[in-house]
């Protein structure tokens, strides 16, 4: 499997993701640096990082989805290539437009910075195939920006087409419908808040992140 | 020449920044204070003769995210 994560300026789980990526399929994903235009050949998964890019300017994920790099993902991610947001790579996917919504302030205003409960609400993607529906597991999340808003009509869109894939088992930061994670109507670009990268390994506390990137292993080769 | 541009929410998205403020205006005495709003004023400073098209772009490409804000756009 042939993978990239993107570097933004003030990414921060850039790395973390590039080693749950190698620890679980067993090769290196290729750094990519945000101003790049062109991404390298034959990548199966391109990935976007949590953190603060561009220090959250504007809004969360604004200036990076203008990014150079972002018209090659978003070309990528047309042709059918798997695009996984984390975190303020979802900010970045709704605000490249890949994915539909906005991420803004949690509704009680602090940041947080704890481990959730999901629900798998789709286990038939290729990103949480690995999951079984309906399951609950637990995944970090930690964010000030995490509150998912769309209008009616998207949201009942999102449910009626089974594009909601990860809830919130609880209210965690006011997201309409408790929504943690959703995909693109093709099934390739899944943008979440909670970091399935931070819980690969027993030392981190749990390892309930290691099924997505297990299941985009198996589906991507 | 210079342009503003007012960013707003869009009626109807909930605004915790706004309703924190109302709430601690309320906790300083101000009494009947019963919502509040929080935006952005953005200045721009533009070539002569920048197109009122040319802003409405800038607007909808970066400025302002239409799906959860509105803005407006005025030219000093």
């Amino acid at each position: 499997m042939k993978s990239a994560v993107i570097v933004f300026p003030g990414s921060n789980c850039d790395r973390d993701l590039a080693v749950a990526i190698e620890a679980i399929t067993g090769t290196a994903p290729v750094m990519v640096w945000h101003r790049d235009t062109v991404l390298p050949d034959g990548l199966d998964l391109i990935a976007l990082p949590g953190g603060f890019s561009y220090g959250d300017y504007l809004r969360s994920g604004a200036m990076s989805a203008r990014s150079p790099v972002m018209a090659a993902v978003t070309a990528a991610a047309g042709e059918g290539r798997a695009v996984l947001g984390v975190c303020n790579g979802f900010q970045v996917l709704t605000e490249a437009g890949l994915l539909p919504g906005a991420l803004m302030r949690n509704a009680g205003l602090d940041f947080i910075c704890r481990d959730v409960s999901l629900t798998v609400e789709n286990a038939a993607t290729m990103f949480s195939a690995h999951y079984a529906a309906g399951s609950t597991i637990r995944i970090p999340v930690a964010h000030h920006d995490g509150n998912y808003v769309a209008d009616t009509e998207t949201l009942d869109r999102l449910e009626g087409d089974g594009r909601i894939v990860f809830r919130y088992a609880e209210n965690v930061n006011g997201s309409a419908r408790n929504i943690a994670g959703i995909i693109n109507d093709a099934g390739n670009v899944l943008g979440l808040m909670p970091h399935p990268e931070r819980l690969i390994e027993a030392e981190q506390g749990g390892t309930d992140g290691r099924a997505m990137f297990e299941a985009l292993h198996a589906a991507l080769g | 020449m210079k342009a503003l541009v007012t960013i707003t929410l869009k009626p109807g998205v909930l605004d915790p920044q706004g309703r924190a403020i109302q709430n601690a205006l309320g906790g300083l005495g101000f009494a009947g204070v019963s919502g509040a709003r929080q935006g952005k004023l953005i200045e721009l400073d533009l070539a002569d003769g920048t197109s009122a098209a040319d802003i409405e772009a800038m607007c909808r490409q970066l400025l302002a995210n239409t799906v959860i804000e509105n803005y407006r756009i005025e030219i000093l």
